[in-house]
């Protein structure tokens, strides 16, 4: 087989994978290799399905000795299987990053023999790169759950970024549909990482020179709409990484069909609005001071698809409304629906110098429709509180119809 | 109103801007036109080009303007060195006036701004690079010639000539000498290779674009050319040249990389995700021409669709014995209704299916892999060499074979004809999937007390796709269709051991599974 065929096996399968940014690293020139990180991630292409291109995107092979049935790797998949050397990857990476079509490499696996084998293969590609070929671009490795901390160590010296896969939204999930992980083993993996950062970060500011450890942090993705876990459930494991291991992004993967995939898993693809929803409550948790539980309710734990989670909380609180965009505090601006967190900044910065129009509002490209029920300016004040009936309560489509992905039953 | 025609330069406004501001011009009685755009020369004069303001010896600025005005001094809009003397004038009585985005004319500083942010960024994303060899190299698709500029006489490093409708089109490349005390490491083997990009941005950005390149690809000799200006790279000096713009055609048409790249490009993405709306609003169609992989976009579209609606028939067609398997599940129905079985595509090869064999209220059940090539002539399971092995242990054991009830996880031989011989081929997990409905029904009419699973593939049948045989074989397991399930090694294995030693290990392993079967199966619930 040659490296145009691996290629083209080997990338098809790594297409599930959401994450492709490369940002957070900083990296200069070494006059040595090519490439160097400005902490900003640039797409250098986007494919029709809207995605960007940034890394190479690659499993090292697809070849993979678990059965986690929503994975199209699992061994008792019929696919084609390939496996790179670890110099093709080398190879590619090199030439492909010399011509400007990509950012660096987001290496992942199957795992083949042992997760400790699989590391070590990774690992492998990461250190020709950096120590032989001086290669100075971004670096993605996954980290392989149950690896060993030894491994785990390495693998940061090379990587601006690591990621082990939290797969599914709940421990009932992955019982049910990658019965050889274990929620356990993927968070002991990341707290391995989280603590080791925390000493490398602690270490180098004694000591400017000490050696850095996966300077862009750790991320982590899962494949929703795979199961029956509501958005409730997976924005409170989301607040639960978070929290725990500083996570710098979770990736959210609505399930979509795949070649030969199992009987169990529904056969249509989660909207992608859904993604979008919790995408935006993502943000809304990591930089609006939002909680997870202010989102959903124990009535209604999904996310409406047809509104914005900001306005729907809004639509909720009347009590809290309006907000005086020259008087409010941050926290208040944050949470007027339309007005985005570079606008709040915007706002805080000009009311010192400038009382706030309507129009003026109109010039930051303030989404005005949403925003005009929560704020007062000086021209403008909402002429009655915002009632909670107007409120939608949409439900998401039912993908479970005919099929459950929890008992398997038709 | 004074006129002053200024150049495409920073510098040059900033210059005007100085002594419009020594000599007292109010923003709207001076006006700086862009020389670069031509226009029509208003003769009748104006009532008086003196200005009227208050002179200011020493102006005011601050480095926060002045990093906005660079950026917007680039752009191609002819009214920017007006916006800026007008800002700049302003700042002299209002200090504050920068950080009142609302203000027009800071909005419309911030809107430059940000056009040429966002051209610089698209500039650093979609440059191509393609790769230009020494002269006389054979496989350099691009025409390289080497010869003498007549214009430009002195040393060079290659001349590219390119095609185009009006002859060739010759670029010189900066002179290479490859230092005789570097050897060529991998990443770098041959310090001669030249890089040629051909890009053309929105506005006059290259030398705030240079920079980034320069830093990125610092070991690589590169040039990128624009219509505006071009700019080289030399990795052993480290310094940037700049030079006249040139056309699209100076560059090299094709990189030998670009069918891999475009390989990646077309299987990275998810048919089942198709977005295009999307994907035109980060990459606008004028950037298009500049990029490789664009030429498979058509096509990747149009057959997004039928890719996913296969794939979703496929994944509704995966191969099943299900709707063969009667709802009835006694031996004798089963035995009828297994010839018409198309669960998968297994049946269209072998003679005939091979039904299990054996007492109907069996207290153990034996589960093989699949028929064999005598099975498969004869209709029985077992009667093969592999048979023998299984007799031989039943001997040894005492264990009369129409007491117990052997079949197999697949019904139907797989193989590949070689010349005459029929070599055995392992079941594919789909067909091991496929066929379970049959042993399922087999298993839930003889209600056995326990089943032993000779081999990995009956193994898996039971425990899934996972299942270790040497890690677990020998030891009593429950699985959701039987309480008992022990897993030992297939007879055959021990007629395929390499050596009379380990074929004895082996026979020993299976002789001990088959015992403790048994034993389990006679003893009272």
């Amino acid at each position: 087989m040659n490296t145009q065929q691996k290629l083209e096996i080997l990338a098809d399968a790594a297409k599930y994978d959401a994450s492709c940014a490369s940002s957070g690293a900083r990296r200069s020139g070494n006059g040595k290799g090519v490439g160097h990180s400005d902490g900003m991630g640039i797409c250098h292409s986007y494919t029709p399905d809207g995605r960007c291109v940034s890394l190479l995107k690659i499993l090292l092979t697809n070849f993979c000795t678990y059965d986690c049935i929503f994975c199209v790797n699992r061994i008792s998949s019929d696919i084609q299987r390939a496996r790179f050397t670890p110099e093709e990857v080398v190879k590619l990476t090199l030439d492909f990053y010399k011509r400007n079509y990509i950012e660096g490499l987001f290496l992942s696996s199957g795992i083949i023999q042992s997760p400790d084998y699989t590391m070590e293969q990774l690992i492998h590609v990461a250190k020709a790169l950096r120590t032989e070929h001086h290669f100075g671009g971004y670096i993605h490795l996954k980290a392989i759950p149950g690896a060993s901390e030894l491994l785990i160590d390495q693998a940061g010296l090379f990587a601006d970024r690591l990621s082990a896969n939290i797969e599914l939204p709940t421990q009932q999930d992955l019982v049910q549909l990658a019965p050889e992980k274990k929620t356990t083993v993927i968070e002991s993996t990341m707290n391995k990482i989280a603590l080791r950062k925390d000493e490398a970060d602690e270490d180098r500011r004694k000591l400017p020179s000490a050696p850095k450890f996966a300077t862009a942090g750790q991320s982590t993705q899962m494949v929703i709409g795979a199961t029956p876990a509501t958005d409730r459930e997976i924005l409170t494991t989301a607040t639960h990484l978070y929290g725990q291991y500083k996570l710098r992004r979770i990736y959210y993967t609505g399930f979509s069909p795949y070649p030969a995939a199992d009987a169990r898993l529904p056969l249509k693809p989660t909207p992608r609005m859904r993604e979008h929803r919790l995408y935006q409550s993502d943000w809304l948790m990591r930089f609006y001071g939002f909680n997870a539980a202010e989102l959903t309710s124990e009535e209604n734990p999904s996310l409406s698809l047809t509104e914005d989670p900001k306005t729907t909380w809004a639509k909720l609180h009347p009590e809290f409304f309006p907000v005086d965009v020259n008087a409010a505090p941050r926290e208040s601006l944050l949470r007027v629906p339309g007005i985005g967190y570079r606008n709040v900044e915007r706002i805080l910065s000009i009311r010192k110098y400038h009382l706030f129009l309507l129009d003026d509002l109109k010039k930051l490209r303030v989404r005005i429709k949403s925003a005009l029920p929560y704020l007062i300016t000086i021209d403008h004040a909402p002429r009655q509180q915002p009632s909670t009936h107007e409120s939608q309560l949409t439900t998401q489509l039912d993908l479970f119809a005919s099929v459950s992905a929890l008992t398997g039953s038709i | 109103m004074k006129r002053i025609p200024l150049e495409p330069d920073f510098n040059a406004w900033r210059e005007a801007a100085r002594e419009a501001l020594h000599l007292g011009y109010r923003p709207e009685e001076l006006d700086l036109q862009d020389s670069t755009i031509p226009s029509t020369l208003d003769l009748t004069l104006e009532s008086s080009d003196t200005p009227t303001g208050l002179p200011i010896p020493t102006p005011h600025t601050s480095k926060v303007f002045l990093e906005a005005a660079e950026y917007a001094a680039v752009h191609r809009d002819p009214q920017r060195w007006n916006l800026l003397y007008r800002i700049l004038y302003r700042l002299q009585t209002n200090r504050n006036l920068l950080k009142i985005s609302v203000d027009p004319d800071i909005a419309e500083l911030e809107r430059l701004e940000s056009q040429v942010r966002r051209d610089l960024h698209k500039m650093h994303a979609f440059v191509r690079f393609r790769m230009v060899l020494e002269p006389g190299d054979p496989s350099g698709r691009p025409i390289v010639v080497d010869e003498s500029l007549p214009n430009e006489p002195g040393p060079h490093h290659l001349v590219l000539a390119t095609p185009t409708p009006f002859g060739l089109n010759h670029t010189a490349l900066p002179h290479c000498d490859p230092d005789p005390h570097v050897t060529p490491t991998p990443s770098q083997p041959d310090t001669c290779e030249h890089f040629i990009a051909w890009y053309q941005p929105d506005h006059r950005i290259l030398p705030l674009a240079a920079p980034f390149f320069a830093e990125r690809f610092s070991v690589m000799r590169w040039t990128i050319l624009t219509p505006d200006a071009s700019v080289s790279w030399d990795p052993t000096s480290k310094q940037l040249t700049f030079a006249p713009g040139l056309p699209r055609e100076s560059a090299p048409a094709e990189d030998e990389l670009e069918d891999l790249w475009r390989s990646y490009y077309a299987s990275i993405y998810n048919p089942a995700r198709l977005n295009p709306e999307m994907m035109r609003s980060e990459m606008p169609v004028r950037y298009w021409k500049n990029l490789p992989e664009i030429s498979l976009l058509p096509d990747l579209i149009i057959k997004s669709q039928s890719r996913v609606s296969d794939m979703v028939t496929r994944q509704q067609q995966q191969p099943s014995a299900q709707p063969f398997v009667p709802e009835n599940h006694s031996l004798p129905t089963l035995r009828a209704a297994l010839p018409a079985c198309k669960g998968c595509d297994l049946y269209q090869h072998a003679t005939q299916v091979v039904p299990g064999a054996g007492a109907a209220h069996a207290k153990l059940i034996l589960v093989g892999e699949q028929p064999g090539d005598q099975e498969d002539l004869q209709g029985e399971p077992f009667v093969g060499p592999a048979g023998k092995i299984l007799d031989r242990v039943m001997a040894e054991l005492n264990i009369d074979r129409s007491k117990i009830y052997v079949t197999n996880a697949v019904k139907h031989f797989k193989f590949v004809q070689r010349g005459k011989l029929r070599l055995h081929q392992n079941p594919r997990m789909s067909e091991i999937n496929a066929c379970r409905p049959w042993l399922l029904a087999e298993v839930d009419s003889i209600h056995p007390r326990v089943i032993l699973c000779l081999g990995a593939s009956a193994s898996k049948s039971l425990f899934g796709g996972t299942f270790a045989l040497m890690r677990d074989h020998g030891k009593i397991l429950q699985t959701p269709y039987a309480n008992q399930v022990i897993a030992t090694i297939h007879p055959s294995a021990v007629l395929r051991a390499r050596d009379k030693e380990s074929g004895e290990q082996l026979y020993n392993f299976l002789r001990d599974d088959m015992a403790l079967a048994w034993h389990t199966a006679q003893k009272a619930v």
